[in-house]
């Protein structure tokens, strides 16, 4: 495993971090982190709680601001003084707990802060078909728009936040542990959207600790520790087990992977009865028994890939 | 750990079970005012029934008197509610309102608008002050419009005194321009045999307006969405503290409408008046569907709780009850919407 940062770079990409780090007061929160984002890119920020996923956000979107190094968007260099400063350049950022607001309508949610206007009034009729047209668009089908956005699952309300920010125009989501609160079916459902938005154009930061869910859609991964990079790759350059490693951190892991081996016996025995039980009864849902712990997860049906 | 409510694979096979999930009953179900127009026509059966009296037209006339008198500024406490915020302030602000009015105009002998629109410009700023301190302390609007609430019961009936001399303001209605102001806030008319007040016209029509802004615009998109999660409103570029304060100086301009209607109607204003009001607004905005923790309710509702409060508080009147009970009966009422509308959010955040 090459753990070089060197040649993946294009020219000016939508966002790029070069050596960047951030320091509150004498404390070290992120430390020489380089970073790509190209359009039609998925990059996988990940590391465990502490590592400074949030901080790199926060830089990233503007809430915070980086003390070293330097952040460009399309080969120049920024300072963001807000969250709307970023916004304006086109980078959006879906937060896992305020994505939206639980009691109102999904079109109302949709379109909050950019609402579509006719004269003094909104053009609700207008907003709605749109909000409509534009979830079915990304394979999100919804009866009623008027639904309150509460009763949806989990995964729906993210990719209800993910189909707004697109909509409106940005050209760099970042997704803040988008998939930390779901299910395995769930956060299949945001995994596909996460791909829906890169075959649309846009280049996604998709922070997670999980890395059964950031390697089959990233095309990058960047890897933190204890507010330092350990490095970033290509998907070619590294395979799903070294990232898990690279996480877990070495020897610890190996004992893990031990166990887990063992493990994963039973779990490829019960992932055969659970195939035939599937086809057999196409509409029961027989998956759900967890993450198969064998870290081979092109061998699971893949729900990000169709 | 099976997901019941899947519709994330795309275009959908599971159309049917969603269908079934909400019936149109369910659906009526989830109308804030729901509650509020089935007790007010149980209500009104009830009277009807019990107090002849009641079934005159010109009790019907008085009743929806008295309702408007609650029910303008139940509009902006209602408003202010979905918004997520409180205003215990409101009921001394009206008298505070005509008192500075009145006080005003008498003591220097100006035009009486001269004392109305300074009256305004004070209501509007009491308003901001509520709303800004909420906004910048972060402290909870309840605390921070009870410490107001107070400081204006002492300032009316000290400024008061300190001006007058007395308890309350002197006759205003022979200074210039009453007979002008008095047709704005408190002119009656006839229809047929019926005596209509002009208050009901301009409840209505204030009920309009706010529904058409709170549904039709984007500030009201805004209202309902400070109220349901500020945080998200303010992470999708919405003004938070601007809507919060502009919610505050409405609950401000109704105060004022309402003070100058008293003022009018009666010619002078005693201090101590408007005490404890400020609790039936709130109930009028409950009962009518409005939650108290926000982002969810309707200024109709609100609207159909103050008649509920008008028609309970005359009906007792006309079925020659012990008024003693009034007090029982607004307590009853508004435990029973509280129930009503917490059952009606869980349904609403059902599933989460």
């Amino acid at each position: 495993m090459t753990t070089t940062t060197a040649d993946t770079r294009t020219a000016a990409p939508l966002v790029r971090l070069t050596d960047a780090g951030k320091n509150y007061g004498n404390i070290i929160a992120l430390q020489g982190v380089t970073l790509d984002v190209g359009a039609s890119e998925v990059t996988c920020v990940l590391g465990d709680n502490g590592a400074g996923k949030s901080t790199l956000i926060k830089i990233i979107a503007g809430l915070h601001q980086h003390t070293h190094g330097t952040y460009e968007v399309e080969g120049e260099s920024v300072h963001f003084a807000s969250p709307r400063a970023a916004l304006d350049r086109g980078i959006a950022t879906v937060y896992q707990d305020l994505a939206v607001v639980p009691l109102m309508p999904v079109w109302r949610n949709f379109f909050l802060g950019n609402e579509v206007r006719k004269g003094p009034a909104m053009d609700i009729a207008a907003m709605r078909k749109m909000a409509k047209q534009e979830l079915l668009d990304m394979g999100i089908d919804l009866r009623d728009v008027d639904q309150p956005i509460g009763t949806l699952s989990g995964g729906e309300r993210q990719c209800v936040a993910i189909a707004r920010a697109v909509h409106f125009g940005a050209r760099v989501l970042i997704l803040d542990e988008p998939t930390a609160a779901l299910g395995v079916k769930q956060s299949g459902v945001v995994l596909r959207y996460i791909i829906q938005a890169k075959e649309r154009g846009l280049g996604v930061i998709f922070i997670t600790h999980n890395p059964h869910h950031a390697y089959p859609v990233g095309d990058r991964f960047l890897i933190l520790k204890r507010g330092r990079s350990l490095g970033y790759w290509k998907k070619n350059e590294v395979s799903m087990g070294e990232l898990t490693g690279l996480m877990a951190g070495g020897s610890e892991l190996e004992e893990l992977t031990h166990e887990l081996e063992e493990a994963g016996a039973e779990a490829s025995a019960l992932r055969e009865v659970a195939q035939v039980f599937e086809q057999e009864v196409a509409e029961l849902h027989v998956g759900g028994h967890g993450t198969p712990p064998s870290g081979n997860t092109e061998a699971r049906g893949d729900p990000t890939q169709p | 750990m099976s997901q019941t409510v899947d519709v994330g694979t795309p275009p959908a096979p599971a159309r049917d079970e969603r269908v079934a999930r909400k019936s149109p009953l369910a659906r009526l179900m989830t109308r804030p005012e729901i509650g509020a127009l089935a007790g007010a026509i149980v209500i009104y059966l009830i009277f009807f029934i019990v107090a002849p009296p009641f079934r005159d037209a010109n009790s019907l006339a008085s009743v929806l008197y008295v309702s408007s008198t609650y029910g303008i500024p139940a509009v902006a406490v209602a408003l202010l509610m979905i918004g997520g915020e409180f205003d215990l302030s409101a009921g001394v602000a009206v008298t505070s309102s005509a008192l500075v009015a009145s006080m005003l105009s008498y003591q220097f002998s100006a035009n009486m608008f001269v004392g109305v629109l300074v009256a305004l410009v004070v209501s509007l700023v009491i308003g901001f002050i509520n709303g800004y301190l909420v906004v910048k302390t972060g402290i909870p609007s309840f605390l921070v419009t009870l410490g107001t609430f107070f400081m204006l019961r002492g300032l009316n009936l000290a400024i008061t005194k300190i001006v007058t001399g007395n308890v309350g303001t002197n006759d205003v209605s022979n200074i210039q321009g009453f007979g002008a102001a008095k047709a704005v806030f408190a002119s009656e008319f006839k229809v047929g045999s019926v005596s209509i007040r002009i208050t009901l016209l301009w409840w209505i029509l204030f009920v309009l307006i706010a529904t058409w802004v709170l549904v039709r615009t984007h500030i009201g998109n805004w209202i309902f969405a400070v109220g349901g999660s500020a945080p998200s409103s303010r992470a999708v570029g919405v003004p938070v503290n601007k809507v919060k304060i502009g919610l505050f100086m409405t609950v401000g301009f109704m105060a004022w409408f309402t003070g100058m209607h008293i003022l009018f109607a009666f010619n002078t204003v005693q201090s101590g008046l408007g005490l404890g009001n400020e609790f039936i607004y709130i109930v009028a905005a409950v009962v009518g569907g409005c939650l108290l923790t926000g982002g969810y309710g309707s200024v109709i509702g609100a609207a159909i709780g103050a008649f509920i409060f008008g028609m309970a508080n005359q009906g007792i009147v006309y079925a020659g009850w012990n008024p003693d009970w009034f007090y029982f009966f607004l307590g009853a009422l508004l435990l029973g919407a509280i129930l009503l509308n917490n059952f009606i959010r869980l349904r609403a955040e059902a599933s989460r």
